[in-house]
């Protein structure tokens, strides 16, 4: 279609291309993206500082499943491309900036809309918007203004401030901030600390990574509030060291922050001294712990220990601490500037604010997303996430990683807030929600989350090391096709065990993601039990093989492929599988070219 | 207490130097002390240990505590090249099994072992790395893969053992 | 005048309970007063009732790690361990009832699970609180069958018997020599089920990287760490305990001397030793092979021409005071003097140095131990 106007590059007035890359997008190739935007432009003859100034990096905006993405504001008009690749750019630069009419097929449909419309963005509203490593972006759109005002109040009011709010700390449990924050502001002992716990290790949530990757600042901010309320002079962010663009981009921002003196002595000219350590994790998921992470900080083997003393009291080094997860510190800064009241006005009863998921499995709509407490299930999973992958059935939905539980459909109406989740055996934990359909096998996924926690467990009580991992035998037992009467019960009875004798919140919940399997997918286990017969096809050992008759072309590949001699086969003559000698590797159905093993 | 001395390592020693000078902000602080010895030698070689023991005055049985807690640090040499799977719920749902298995194949290693026997591979897995919406995700020498299958691996394989990263 | 006595000493009695550290818990329906910081393992212990646990140990911070030792509190929704719960005010306990027997059941199996299980020719047999439970709680470990540990017997020194397999995870004999000894020898490795304690790098055990005090083997409470001397001797229901002090140094340790057919075997920890609380070094606890020596001497010899000659005591200390009156006589008071030896007690030291002074009216006394 030609353009109706053709634009002469005179009419550029202003340009921006912004680039995702966050490490979705970076992984997508991202930054050849947005070199190849930065040389066709200069070869165009578009000058080089407009270049320089109009090609921004942004951080992640939710969407990772159609980067890599693009924003070309075009004289304040705004448009967005999805799935780029380089060889993308030219045409971009030629039909869209240079003569004005967007590449249509290119740019994002629907969905996109529909995945942002349906998401009330406090924490992610600029993350994928402004530069995360120019501090003066930050500032342009209001950042560091909480910080500033905490200054004209006593701590005590700010904290009074996050108490009224309803903030409920985001890594899992959901203790009240302000709460946390009073206990220790007037517990004995100095120095105080304040911690940001950036452990992030539920395998499908990554919203920390993305918050501290798209907006740190927001981070610094509320470490900088966090710090004033409870009087500490020192913040640690311990982070993953599998994050390895967050950690670099939280360093440039701690050092810009300091350079403005945001951090160091004397901050926003107060007699207030506050500085920012980061701490990167060695790869153990139970730091995550509160009490772990502080002997992590300390440089000693990540175990936790008994609580009492809560770290509110005795903490980092002995001395009063406070952790609070990146998500509840980067909420701050909006809730000192938009008063407790705004803030409590979204959510429900109990549960304030929003929350950041991330959604993975079998979905459209991979991503981050952020929604109000309270929102549907069905809302998230089918107005947000654009359903089930292939339109197949929705089965369940996996919320709060390998400590939270299983959702059936059937409870999909169910408001998502802590208290609901907690009363159907799941946890809000730190976000995580895994979309499963019909393909799914309930059996595996437990046995999936199980092997994740009893591979982190740190060994220290006895239910969670050696009973996880008796638990994990118990379920591959069961995959293997070799269950028995009595193994539901005996998973029951070991399962509430672990969960009532463990020492810390890891192995109390370890066992639920099997829990709510057999509660509310007990058929399925049975099966596997009692009929020898995955439901869903996916555990290999259940799985009977077989040579479709009429799809066979004889070609011989799968007797060749078959480390058992279980297939027959002779030339014109279709295969035919002995299930006597198969020891269902699964290699004749890779093997065959047509299909034809079932 | 008397610990082994570094046998004849006048290099090893300079290098444990400068780590000790680096580190004496951070005075016993185990973990990034190991940190900064995995810098430099890439794992953390045994009379490194004993070494840093004998001048901090820490045993070195709290550093081996450490080490063998935290699944970041390596007590054995690893390969020139560091390929990395994601274990997370998405990756394994979307089968990185598999491709974890045919790498291993082709750098024909044994079970049990990560390094391929002429040190140019290390395969691993570390828990979620956060990329899951283009899982399954390997990381090749610090480079993300996304959505990768069995063929974009082996290509994966030749395009880092010939030294282009990718 | 009695009666007031008795009144005042009620009173302080009173006072001393109504103080403010002083709190009112209730442990299996009786009342009993406590300090603030005491944990419900410990205030049970002080009033008579048992509570298990295989991971405490007095002379060691409460750890909380074999969770044998959980309780019903109530008002808690769920059990929690007495070795490091603090008791608080108005505190009601249960330590034993059904629920909290059948959780302390599976957390016993848990660990016989992972063990050998191999009690009828174990060291520890008839003395192992892991052995006791089992029979106290009548499960084994056979369930849960499935991955178990198949580590070799370590014996690379000539103390200390390592049997991995045995080892529950308790954490006492790292934490005995962490937090006691300090030598550091030994610390938890791995993790998880594979996580186990161990030297640096699984060196063998010598005097550059172990003091040999076999404080870990003294809180061990499995056959996971014994005394390599000891092993096939006998085993504690064969032994006949004898308390007594060590005569290696003045500190005044006690310990039992482990005595079979007239031999000792074995020395073990007397935990509640006023002076050392069942701690030793290597000479008290390994350094008993004198006693049953053949080179030991037994009488006083005199060395006559370029030999020694067994003699009577008499004959002997007659000896010396001749010679000494005669050095005195010869040389004046201040050419004499004594040195006593480490090993001698506090009374004795304090003796000599008298009888130097008093008798031999000389200042020159002294003592081996300059360290």
């Amino acid at each position: 279609m030609p353009a109706k106007k053709t634009a002469k590059k005179a009419d550029i007035k202003d340009l921006v291309i912004r680039v995702c890359v966050g490490t979705g997008g970076l992984a997508a190739g991202s930054q050849e993206v947005m070199d190849e935007f930065g040389s066709q432009l200069k070869s165009h003859g578009i000058k080089a500082e407009i270049v320089k100034k109009c090609v921004n990096k942004t951080g992640c905006r939710g969407f990772c499943a159609k980067d890599v993405l693009a924003d070309v504001i075009l004289n304040d008009k705004s448009e967005t491309y999805q799935l780029l690749t380089p060889e993308m750019v030219s045409r971009i630069v030629e039909e869209h900036i240079v003569n004005g009419s967007p590449v249509k097929e290119w740019l994002v449909g629907p969905e996109y809309h529909a995945f942002h419309d349906k998401q009330t963005k406090i924490l992610l509203k600029q993350c994928g918007h402004i530069d995360p490593e120019d501090i003066d972006a930050y500032i342009k759109i209001g950042g560091y203004e909480g910080a500033r005002k905490i200054f004209s109040l006593e701590p005590s009011e700010v904290i009074e401030e996050i108490r009224a709010s309803g903030l409920r700390g985001r890594g899992g449990a959901g203790f009240l901030t302000g709460l946390k924050w009073e206990l220790c502001s007037k517990a004995e002992g100095s120095p105080k600390y304040i911690i940001c716990n950036a452990d992030e290790g539920d395998p499908g949530a990554f919203m920390d990574r993305s918050v501290i990757e798209g907006n740190p600042h927001s981070v610094i901010e509320g470490m900088v509030i966090g710090g004033y309320a409870i009087g500490a002079n020192y913040g640690y962010v311990y982070i993953r060291a599998e994050y390895p663009l967050a950690i670099q981009r939280l360093k440039i921002a701690i050092s810009d922050a300091r350079k403005k003196g945001f951090l160091g002595e004397n901050i926003f000219k107060t007699k207030f001294d506050f500085d920012i350590k980061i701490k990167e994790g060695a790869g153990a998921f139970i730091c995550g712990e509160e009490t772990a992470l502080i002997a992590s900080i300390e440089g000693k083997r990540g175990m936790p220990r008994a609580k009492p003393p809560f770290p509110a009291h005795k903490g980092l080094w002995g001395k009063p601490t406070v952790i609070n997860n990146v998500e509840t510190l980067s909420t701050l800064p909006t809730i000192i500037t938009q008063g407790a009241k705004w803030f409590s006005s979204i959510g429900t009863e109990k549960s304030k604010g929003t929350k950041v998921f991330a959604i993975t499995g079998k979905i459209k709509n991979t991503g981050l997303i952020e929604v109000p407490m309270g929102m549907s299930l069905r809302e998230i999973v089918y107005d947000i996430g654009g359903g089930c992958e292939k339109n197949c059935a929705l089965k369940a939905v996996q919320t709060g990683g390998p400590s939270g539980g299983c959702i059936p459909a059937s409870h999909i109406d169910m408001p998502v807030d802590y208290e609901s989740l907690m009363a159907i055996g799941s946890m809000m934990g730190s976000g995580g929600m895994v979309v499963m359909d019909d393909t799914t096998c309930m059996v595996d996924m437990a046995k999936f989350f199980l092997s994740f926690t009893q591979n982190e467990s740190c060994g220290k009580c006895t239910p969670c090391r050696i009973g996880t991992k008796r638990m994990l035998e118990i379920l591959t037992r069961i995959t293997n096709g070799k269950g028995r009467e009595g193994d539901i019960e005996l998973l029951l009875e070991l399962g509430n065990s672990i969960k009532l004798t463990s020492l810390c919140g890891l192995g109390m919940s370890a066992p639920n993601p099997v829990l709510s399997t057999i509660r509310f997918f007990r058929d399925e286990y049975e099966a596997h039990i009692r009929d020898g017969i995955c439901p869903a096809a996916v555990c290999k050992a259940l799985r009977i093989y077989t040579v479709s008759v009429e799809l066979c072309k004889m070609c011989g590949k799968c007797f060749k492929a078959c480390p058992s001699a279980a297939i027959a086969w002779e030339k014109k003559q279709p295969a035919k599988i002995d299930k006597g000698k198969c020891i269902k590797c699964g290699a004749c159905y890779e093997a065959c070219p047509f299909n034809a093993i079932l | 207490m008397p610990q082994p001395v570094l046998k004849g390592e006048s290099m090893t020693d300079k290098r444990c130097e400068e780590v000790l000078e680096k580190h004496q902000k951070e005075k016993g602080n185990i973990i990034s002390l190991l940190q900064n010895i995995q810098e430099v030698f890439g794992y953390i070689p045994e009379d490194t240990v004993f070494w840093f023991s004998r001048e901090l005055n820490i045993p070195a049985s709290s550093f081996y505590g450490v080490a063998t807690f935290y699944a970041q640090f390596y007590l054995k040499p690893r390969g020139k090249n560091i390929i990395t799977a994601c274990c997370g719920t998405a990756c394994h749902v979307k089968g990185s099994g598999p491709i974890i298995n045919k790498i291993r194949e082709e750098l024909k290693l044994p079970e049990g072992e990560t390094t391929s026997k002429d040190g140019k591979f290390t395969v691993e897995s570390v828990a979620c790395v956060g990329a899951c919406s283009i899982a399954p995700v390997f990381i090749g020498n610090k480079k993300v893969f996304g959505k990768m299958t069995i063929e974009k691996a082996s290509e994966m394989l030749k395009g880092i053992d010939k030294g282009k990263g990718a | 005048m009695k009666h007031a006595r008795l009144m005042q000493y009620c009173s302080e009695y009173w006072e001393e309970a109504l103080s403010e550290n002083k709190i009112k818990i209730t442990i299996n329906g009786i009342e009993t007063l406590c300090d603030r910081d005491d944990t419900i393992l410990k205030v049970a212990k002080k009033i008579g009732v048992k509570i298990p646990h295989l991971c405490n140990d007095k002379r060691l911070e409460p750890y909380g790690g074999c969770r044998l030792c959980i309780v019903e509190v109530k008002g808690v929704p769920r059990p929690l361990p007495a070795c490091t719960t603090p008791a608080t005010e108005n505190m009601e306990i249960i330590t034993d009832n059904d629920s909290i027997r059948k959780l302390r059941a599976n957390l016993i199996e848990l660990l016989l699970s992972n063990h050998p299980n191999d009690c009828m020719r174990c060291e520890r047999t008839g003395d192992c609180k892991l052995q006791n439970l089992s029979y106290e709680y009548g499960v084994d470990g056979s369930r849960f069958e499935g991955e178990k540990w198949d580590l070799p017997i370590r014996e690379d020194n000539p103390f200390i018997s390592y049997e991995p397999n045995k080892c529950i995870l308790c954490g006492r004999c790292t934490r005995i020599c962490n937090e006691v000894v300090m030598a550091g020898t030994i610390e938890l490795t791995g993790r998880g089920f594979n996580s186990m304690p161990d030297t640096a790098f699984k060196k063998p055990r010598t005097l550059e990287n172990c003091e040999f005090c076999g404080q870990c083997v003294s809180t061990c409470p499995t056959g996971a760490l014994t005394d390599r001397k000891g092993r096939g001797k006998g085993r504690s229901y064969d032994l006949k305990k004898i308390k007594t002090t060590c005569s290696y140094c003045g500190t005044g340790c006690n310990f039992y001397l482990n005595v079979r057919d007239g031999k000792v075997v074995k020395v073990t920890s007397d935990t509640d030793a006023p002076v050392n609380q069942g701690n030793l070094c290597i000479k008290g606890r390994y350094g008993y092979d004198f006693i049953h020596s053949e080179d030991r001497i037994k009488t006083p010899l005199i060395k006559i021409g370029d030999k020694f000659v067994e003699a009577a005591w008499d004959e002997a200390l007659d000896l010396i005071a001749e010679k000494f009156s005669s050095l005195m006589k010869k040389h004046g008071n201040e050419s004499v003097g004594a040195f006593s030896s480490s090993r001698c007690t506090n009374e004795e030291n304090f003796l000599l140095s008298k009888f130097v002074r008093t008798v031999f009216r000389s200042n020159n006394v002294d003592n081996c131990a300059r360290v």
